[in-house]
């Protein structure tokens, strides 16, 4: 086969009880097989074609399991694309399929383009000629929605984040290039391996920021991390079950605390949410008191949502106002519980203290304003705008899995110089990052850094 | 009158630095060639920079020696001084440059060629080209003179229609006051080629006794003897040193106020200049910012007492100049000997080459050098030199040679040129290959003497010389990665000596040579060899460990290229009857005329989707075929 080995979500994103990654090409079966953990002691590759394996799959440097599955594997040329294919059928949401395909991704699968694996089944000759031309207008058609649906995204911060990032690269490079080209040029500083650690570090430090602060990016990898905090008795657990037993969770253990944390993944209007420390709200209600504790702060800190539970049925206390203040500039949904009781509770105190927060009123018991709950999430993390269908999905694995391989680049070049590697090679990595940043905004390369290289210096004989 | 003067296999239509390769390129692949110039006493003339080589040049001069071509061997010859380049940098930017006698350069190579079995040289200027049914066949000479020809090159350089600009003057001319080729270009206009104006400039030269040298900085050559040829064994040991000066705030104010006399900015110079080699008005104006700018002194030759002054290219008025050159440390009393000058001149747009250099509307021409819209001397003795070989294979019909962007920089070169054409004189940067560590100086060799072998320029002693050292340079490497060293008493007072932290397990000799402050010698010395390796072997030994991962990352690279060069597109190819092409990819294609994917995916304004829907169609083609 001529081809290198392509994945992607088969499946239409939505809640799904399956969803289904596909994986096709020469390194198909390989890589499911370091990722994959079945009963018997057969590995992927010596199964017959056309089964279906029941297992685990697992992150092979940690041996940690990611995900429940059905793995059918299927040999060339008798498959869609007539190359060897692996189909992982795993739960449905986007969180527990997003991880099966980052870690697909992270074991060199590249994430197929828009149409292309029917672009493959026609290029290995399955469908027929006749089918030719619509191959093609599919790929037009793709492509450029996929395009529009990626610059309507990348008109935001990100984008000028990214944009920013780059011409720093640029400038770094351009800096070396002449060094390189001009070695007797005076005028400008030599590229020290100092500098160049100065520099690589920075954008290093910033892409790892970028890839925390993508907010859609990190939603859709990780869940937001969300924390309930409350006085006791003010209803958080029934909150936390509201939100788990209406959408299903997945309950993941995190060893290595002093105690588990527990956290739990719950899908609510197309937003993931990992709920945080959901044992310590079971266990003990107590979490205005482990405010001080440092591990609580790092739990708030980590912390994308806070849902502020108030009791509508007692007074605004100094505790809750602490509360407040414990997380202010964070994005916080005020809940108004308890509204079955008699009211108690000052509401023009809750209004000072939740300028910009949105507030919310449920009835836990009754059941009543988890709706109103459900919508101010969506509302806080879509803002209306974007949407959960495939495309928008796909551009933004796309970006993260971009950006993930430019910090990778970029880490390689910040060993390389501090190994004491010549700049030109670390070089090679550093243009790498580059370019993996203009993939994201559709920028090409070359010619770029020679139009950067005269315009920054005063070059020539 | 027309007479009919001869018949040969190539006639190439100028003896610069393009026509000198090209010449000598065809007959040594063994077509019976004439090469014929304006003016004998120009052969390989420098009108410029007195220099050869430099970053990425200077790897060309190396490239040019593997396939067989002359550059290297004659700049050996005739150097005044040479230095490498980038020596505290990574080995894939090393580069020698080398200062020309520009005398005895010309001299040199017009022997050469002279003593060229197979080739002719002589003195006349070409008019026409005889074009029967869209294919060349042979030329005709101002003096009436017609020589046939199964292919033809054409090597002009800045001559076609040039025009000196100098101040408020401005006059028909060549280089350094040469005839201008005036017909030629009409010529080539009426046989439908698109030709683009292109500018460069000169500086001015000064007398050696007028200079005063205490207040500049020596530049010398290298202590090491070195060269650009692998086979050259006798080298210059006596060399000259240049001079460094600076302008400065006088220079510059004289400069600005003398702006409205200059021919760039009162919008006499319509042709595109180089950004890459500015005038000094140019400096002055775009970076204004800038105190001072460099200016070397650099010797002409050892016979003469011209010195050209690098940094100072300009087409001010004569007077300016010479005040100009005043305000400079060192030439406070200069004696200026040329002016400098602007120089505009014919390109054609080189999208309308095949990779083989070889015209798309006329079969069995070539072009190759400044005409093709370069810049510099190895940019055009490079594409001299594959002009010339594919000139005199296709003559002798033979399968003609282009490099890839992963062989070679001529090959990033001509890609460039015929796939993404160019703006403004074109020079080769290190930055414009992909694949820079794989076309290091030091493997130029390894890289090309096969293929330059194959076609016959290379000799069969030399290529038996060469793999031998191939072989030695694989044993070696075997060796280095089979041998364990211990780590003793010795082993670690060697490694800590050097910088290194000790040793705690055994380790192989290649692996220790990976660290960064190990070399060959040390290794060497922990873990000798039995045979004696020249240095050549044990510099490749050394890169080729030492970047090992690096140079691993980067054939991976190639490896997904070569695929994407293998799937061929047919000439016939009817890009109009590709539905789903957008339409500025669409009419790159049908200009450009991609010989693969690869070479269409570099065009710009071609997408990844139109290089997929391009995809598809090519292999619907072949279905189709099949199912005929």
């Amino acid at each position: 086969m001529e081809f290198d080995t392509i994945t992607a979500i088969s499946t239409p994103l939505g809640e799904g009880a399956i969803a289904i990654v596909r994986i096709s090409g020469d390194e198909a079966i390989e890589i499911a097989d370091r990722i994959f953990k079945g009963p018997g002691r057969k590995g992927l590759l010596e199964v017959n074609s056309h089964t279906i394996h029941y297992g685990h799959l697992i992150q092979p440097k940690t041996g940690e399991i990611i995900e429940e599955v059905m793995v059918s594997v299927m040999k060339g040329p008798k498959t869609f694309t007539r190359e060897d294919v692996v189909e992982i059928n795993c739960h449905g949401g986007i969180v527990s399929v997003n991880r099966v395909l980052q870690l697909i991704l992270s074991q060199g699968a590249r994430l197929a383009e828009p149409g292309e694996f029917t672009k493959r089944a026609f290029l290995n000759g399955r469908i027929d000629l006749s089918q030719a031309e619509a191959v093609m207008d599919l790929i037009r058609a793709k492509t450029d929605k996929a395009m529009n649906v990626a610059l309507g995204q990348m008109e935001g911060r990100l984008s000028k984040l990214i944009q920013n990032l780059r011409q720093e690269i640029l400038q770094t490079l351009a800096q070396v290039e002449v060094n390189i080209d001009y070695p007797e040029y005076d005028d400008v500083e030599e590229m020290t391996h100092r500098l160049f650690l100065e520099k690589g570090s920075y954008v290093k430090t910033e892409i790892e920021k970028l890839l925390h602060t993508a907010q859609q990016g990190k939603i859709l990898r990780d869940g937001l991390a969300t924390v309930i905090i409350g006085r006791p008795n003010v209803g958080k657990s029934s909150l936390l079950n509201s939100l788990v037993h209406e959408n299903k969770a997945i309950v993941t253990d995190i060893p290595g605390t002093t105690r588990d944390v527990i956290e739990e993944y719950v899908n609510v209007r197309g937003v993931p949410l990992k709920l945080v420390d959901t044992a310590g709200i079971r266990e003990t209600e107590d979490i205005v008191e482990r405010i001080g504790v440092e591990r609580s702060r790092a739990v708030l800190k980590e912390a994308d949502l806070i849902l502020l539970v108030l009791n509508y049925s007692d007074d605004f206390t100094a505790e809750d106002e602490k509360l407040f203040q414990a997380v202010e500039g964070m994005d916080v949904i005020v809940i108004i519980n308890k509204t079955d009781l008699p009211q108690k509770i000052d509401l023009a105190k809750v209004k000072e203290n939740s300028t910009s927060h949105k507030v919310v009123s449920t009835s836990l018991l009754e059941d009543k304003g988890v709706d109103e709950l459900e919508k101010a999430i969506a509302s806080l993390f879509f803002e209306g705008s974007l949407e959960t269908g495939d495309l928008t999905y796909v551009s933004n694995a796309r970006h993260i899995a971009l950006l993930g391989q430019a910090l990778q680049s970029i880490s390689d070049a910040v060993e390389a110089i501090e190994m004491g590697t010549p700049i030109d090679l670390v070089q090679i990595d550093f243009t790498k990052a580059w370019e993996l940043l203009g993939e994201i905004i559709g920028e090409s390369v070359q010619d770029n850094l020679i139009n950067q290289l005269f315009s920054q210096f005063c070059l020539g004989k | 009158m027309q007479y009919e003067a001869g018949s040969y296999d190539v006639i190439v239509i100028g003896a610069g630095h393009a026509g000198s390769e090209a010449g000598l390129a065809a007959a040594r692949v063994g077509a019976k060639t004439m090469m014929i110039t304006i003016n004998l006493d120009m052969v390989a003339f420098m009108p410029c920079n007195p220099s050869v080589g430099g970053p990425a040049k200077g790897i060309v001069v190396r490239e040019i020696d593997a396939l067989g071509g002359e550059m290297g061997k004659n700049i050996d010859k005739t150097h005044i001084q040479m230095r490498m380049l980038n020596t505290a940098k990574g080995p894939a930017v090393r580069a020698l440059r080398a200062q020309a006698d520009k005398f005895l350069y010309q001299q040199e190579m017009k022997k050469t060629i002279e003593d060229q079995e197979n080739l002719t040289l002589i003195q006349g200027m070409v008019e026409e080209l005889i074009v029967e049914n869209d294919v060349c066949t042979g030329v005709i000479t101002k003096t009436g003179a017609v020589y046939r020809a199964k292919t033809v090159v054409i090597t002009t350089g800045t001559y076609l229609r040039g025009e000196i600009i100098l101040g408020e003057l401005k006059y028909s001319s060549g280089p350094n006051n040469q005839q201008p080729s005036i017909r030629l270009s009409e010529h080539l206009e009426q046989l439908g080629f698109d030709l683009v104006r292109f500018k460069t400039g000169t500086p001015p030269r000064v007398n050696s006794s007028s200079i005063d040298y205490s207040k500049t900085e020596i530049q010398p050559g290298d202590e090491v003897p070195r060269a650009f040829s692998y086979e050259t064994t006798k080298f210059i040991t006596d060399q000259l040193p240049c001079w460094l000066t600076y302008t400065n705030e006088g220079t510059h104010q004289l400069i600005d106020d003398n702006l409205h006399r200059s021919p760039m900015y009162s919008g006499m110079i319509k042709g595109t200049g180089p950004r890459y080699c500015p005038s000094i008005e140019d400096k002055v104006v775009r970076f204004n910012d800038k105190p001072r700018h460099q200016i070397f002194l650099e010797p002409e030759g050892r016979n003469t007492k011209e010195v050209y002054v690098q940094g100072l290219s300009t087409s001010l008025p004569e007077d300016v100049q010479v005040k100009i050159l005043q305000t400079i440390p060192g030439l406070e009393k200069a004696e200026m000997m040329r002016a400098g000058y602007a120089i505009e001149y014919d390109a054609i747009v080189p999208t309308q080459l095949w990779p083989t250099l070889e015209t798309k509307k006329i079969k069995n021409l070539y072009t190759a050098g400044q005409i093709n819209g370069t810049s510099g001397y190895e940019e055009a003795a490079g594409q001299g030199l594959m002009a010339g070989i594919n000139a005199g294979l296709n003559a002798i019909g033979k399968e003609e040679l282009i490099l890839s962007r992963s062989d070679a920089y001529i090959g990033v070169l001509i890609d460039d040129l015929v796939t993404k054409g160019t703006n403004e004189p074109y020079r080769l940067l290190t930055s414009r290959a992909e694949y820079r560590l794989l076309l290091r100086h030091d493997n130029a060799d390894l890289r090309l003497t096969e293929i330059g072998f194959n076609i016959g320029m290379i000799k069969e002693e030399r290529y038996n010389r060469f793999l031998l050292k191939k072989e030695a340079v694989e044993m070696e490497k075997g060796r280095l990665k089979s041998n364990f060293i211990k780590p003793t008493k010795e082993v670690q007072e060697v490694i800590t000596a050097s910088g290194g932290s000790e040793l705690k397990d055994g380790i192989r000799a290649s692996d220790l040579l990976k660290r960064p402050e190990m070399d060959y010698s040390h290794i060497q010395r922990l873990a000798p060899s039995d045979v004696e390796l020249s240095g050549e072997v044990t510099e490749q030994v050394e890169i080729q460990i030492k970047y090992e991962g690096y140079i691993e990352k980067s054939l991976q690279q190639v490896d997904r290229l070569k695929k994407m060069e293998n799937k061929k597109i047919p000439e016939n190819i009817d890009y109009d009857a590709i539905s789903g092409l957008a339409t500025e990819a669409r009419q790159k294609l049908k200009l450009v005329h991609p010989l693969s994917v690869a070479q269409a995916s570099r065009i710009s304004g071609v997408n990844p989707a139109d290089v997929s829907i391009l995809l598809v169609y090519l292999e619907q083609g072949k279905i189709a075929r099949v199912s005929q």
